[in-house]
């Protein structure tokens, strides 16, 4: 093996560093997947670009002489209303029917947000430069950008406070009761069309946390939704609905997987080397489900 | 019966004798006729997929690209080493004579059709295992990562794409090219219409159809409902595979993924075009693709810069208000026009249960 990669343990500890500090991004937007797979039953290719969209505003802020750190309060409140309008909109209409249903409009809906972020903010790729300045770890050797820490140390705080908020409020109990049974909850008094708004809010609110806490770790573009979008419901197919351990975890292996692939394939692979894991993935659960005569469902 | 024969042939006829005539009479418009007959044929393969097989694929947009990639290469390759040829301006320093470049484009496309095909058949007992939603999701993941995979080898150009070879400059008559294209892609589009017309006058059709509305009471009737998926799968390959080729040829240039795995157009258009159609019917892509085109064509100078906001408002509206598409839309108006005989007393018992 001739990698740079296994010649220098220091570059390994650095990518593992990278992955799950990445990792534990890519789980937030899992998680708003997975909240919305088992409430709604849609899956939302929008997913990624709902994400773009909120570390957009946060880099709108930045270029307003706002600190883009403040985007990490500021983007879910805007993100959750957007959230909330489309699904109005499109969303409520695609709730009951056939998933490829949502598949379709949702990849309809993420094309118009790509172009619409095309017009309003540019093809170039921007970051938001956070200046926190970055930590030297090992005599130097490994290099680690503090707003990584930041977005890591964010994501978990959040996940938390949503995990809390799902089970001591009403509304988190009406969400997890209409995703056991929502005729039975709307039976018992549920208005679950409001539920249902709120989820995809909440959804999109985690997608605006994410995208401002990417505007400042990683860079943005109109076209890139589509890769967080992949990543997402790679982790949701692996760790399953509802459960968040499992997403946090598969979600660090995945940015481990991916920084490692960064450093073997190649940076211009990257891209290539998630998409093909999705489908090894989906390929490997195939076969394993097969010896048993079922089938993912 | 023989009325319904005849009226067929007089379709038919008609239809093939306004293909041919077509170039002369719509001369400057040789290229949207060739690409509307390119759409038409992706329409109709993905339809045996989609709406005959009932398995939504994102991925057919694999096969094309493949295809495109393919001709080019063969087509260079067999007489120039296609490394020089794709680092830079290759197209300047070899030229290729008439002769080689039609023995070229032959033999791409043939190649560019089987190796498709293979790889559709060394892949499909992996992928068409899977069902419904993982199945979209996982074609679309094959669709992308050949793109990006394409983008990154240096031998077909890599990120910087590939120039196909121009068209040979000793034929000087200026109209020569778009008519090559345009009756390559017009024979294309009948050989591919015949082939899908004997599918459903066929049983495979209706092992297809069983899968489609239930794949686990279809193997328990003992069909191997895997190996009709494959061979269904192989047949659009096929087709994509040489549809990308002539495309490939027409534009003159591949880029790995806005021309080849071009998962934002072709891809997402084969989907709309045969749902806007109808999918599961004969014509439906058919008509789906014609309308497209125009719809397309006609609007995209018009509101250039917003065509995308459009296309996407577009899916939203047609996948929500017309899932059926226009020949279900018209099957659910006149039923009896597409040969359903409606019991009228058992309609009325029908209604009055309800």
């Amino acid at each position: 093996m001739d990698f740079l990669i296994f010649k220098a343990p220091m570059l390994m500890v650095q990518a593992s560093l990278d992955g799950i500090l990445l990792g534990i991004l890519f789980a937030l937007i899992a998680y708003g997947m997975a909240l919305q797979w088992g409430v709604m039953n849609i899956i939302n290719i929008a997913q990624g670009d709902l994400v773009i969209l909120g570390g957009y505003i946060a880099y709108t802020m930045y270029l307003a002489g706002i600190h883009p750190a403040w985007g990490v309060i500021v983007s879910p409140i805007i993100m959750f209303f957007v959230g909330w309008a489309l699904y109005k909109l499109v969303i409520n209409k695609v709730v009951d029917r056939d998933l490829f249903i949502s598949i379709l409009a949702t990849f309809g809906i993420a094309i118009v947000f790509q172009q619409l972020m095309n017009f309003i903010f540019g093809a170039d790729v921007v970051v938001a430069q956070s200046e926190y300045g970055t930590t030297m770890l090992f005599d130097n050797s490994v290099t680690l950008p503090n707003s990584k820490i930041f977005s890591a140390v964010i994501s978990v705080l959040y996940a938390i406070a949503l995990v809390i908020y799902m089970k001591k409020s009403r509304l988190g109990r009406a969400i997890r009761a209409t995703a056991q049974n929502a005729r039975a909850a709307k039976i018992l008094g549920v208005d679950t069309e409001k539920v249902y708004a709120a989820t995809f809010g909440i959804n999109a609110a985690l997608c605006g946390i994410a995208g401002a806490l990417i505007s400042i770790t990683l860079t943005l573009h109109p076209y890139v939704g589509l890769p967080y979008t992949v990543r997402s419901f790679m982790i949701v197919i692996v760790a399953g609905l509802g459960n968040l351990p499992a997403v946090a975890v598969s979600g660090m292996g995945l940015g481990l997987f991916e920084e490692f692939a960064d450093y073997i394939l190649g940076t211009e692979f990257r891209i290539g080397a998630v998409f093909m894991l999705l489908v090894f993935i989906l390929v490997y659960r195939r076969f394993k489900l097969s010896k048993k005569r079922e089938y993912l469902k | 019966m023989n009325a319904i024969k005849q009226k067929d042939l007089i379709l038919y006829s008609g239809l093939i004798i306004l293909g041919l005539a077509a170039p002369y009479l719509f001369s400057a418009f040789k290229v949207q006729l060739t690409y509307l007959c390119v759409l038409i044929v992706l329409a109709m393969t993905w339809n045996l997929q989609g709406g005959e097989m009932g398995y939504n694929t994102f991925g057919n947009i694999l096969f094309y690209g493949l295809g495109m990639y393919l001709t080019a290469s063969v087509q260079v390759g067999m007489f120039f080493p296609l490394a020089e040829w794709t680092e830079s301006g290759g197209e300047k320093t070899f030229v290729h004579t008439t002769a080689q470049y039609f023995q070229g484009i032959g033999v791409g496309l043939l190649v560019s059709a089987i190796i498709p095909a293979i790889i559709a058949g060394a892949i499909g007992y992996a992928i068409l295992g899977l069902r419904g939603h993982y199945f979209a999701i996982c074609t679309l993941g094959l669709g992308i990562a050949a793109g990006e995979i394409a983008g990154g080898i240096e031998i077909i150009g890599a990120g910087q794409g590939f120039t196909t070879p121009p068209f040979p400059a000793e034929i000087v008559d200026t109209e020569a090219r778009g008519k090559f294209f345009y009756f390559l892609s017009f024979a294309l589009l009948i050989g591919t219409f015949v082939f899908v017309k004997y599918i459903y006058g066929s049983r495979f059709r209706l092992i297809l159809n069983a899968i489609r509305d239930n794949e686990d009471k279809a193997e328990a009737m003992g069909i191997q409902t895997m190996k009709y998926k494959i061979v269904g799968w192989m047949v659009s390959a096929f087709f994509c595979g040489l549809a990308g080729g002539i495309m490939g040829g027409l534009i003159g240039y591949i880029d790995s993924t806005d021309v080849a795995f071009d998962g934002r157009e072709m891809g997402v258009f084969m989907v709309l075009m045969a749902i806007l159609g109808g999918k599961g019917t004969l014509w439906g892509p058919v008509i789906g693709a014609t309308l497209f085109h125009f719809f397309k064509e006609g609007l995209w100078t018009l509101i250039l810069g917003w065509q995308y906001v459009a296309l996407g408002v577009l899916i939203v509206v047609i996948v929500i208000y017309f899932p059926e598409g226009l020949m279900g839309w018209l099957r659910e108006k006149y039923p009896e026009k597409f040969g359903e005989v409606i019991d009228e007393k058992d309609r009325k018992a029908q209604v009055e249960l309800k």
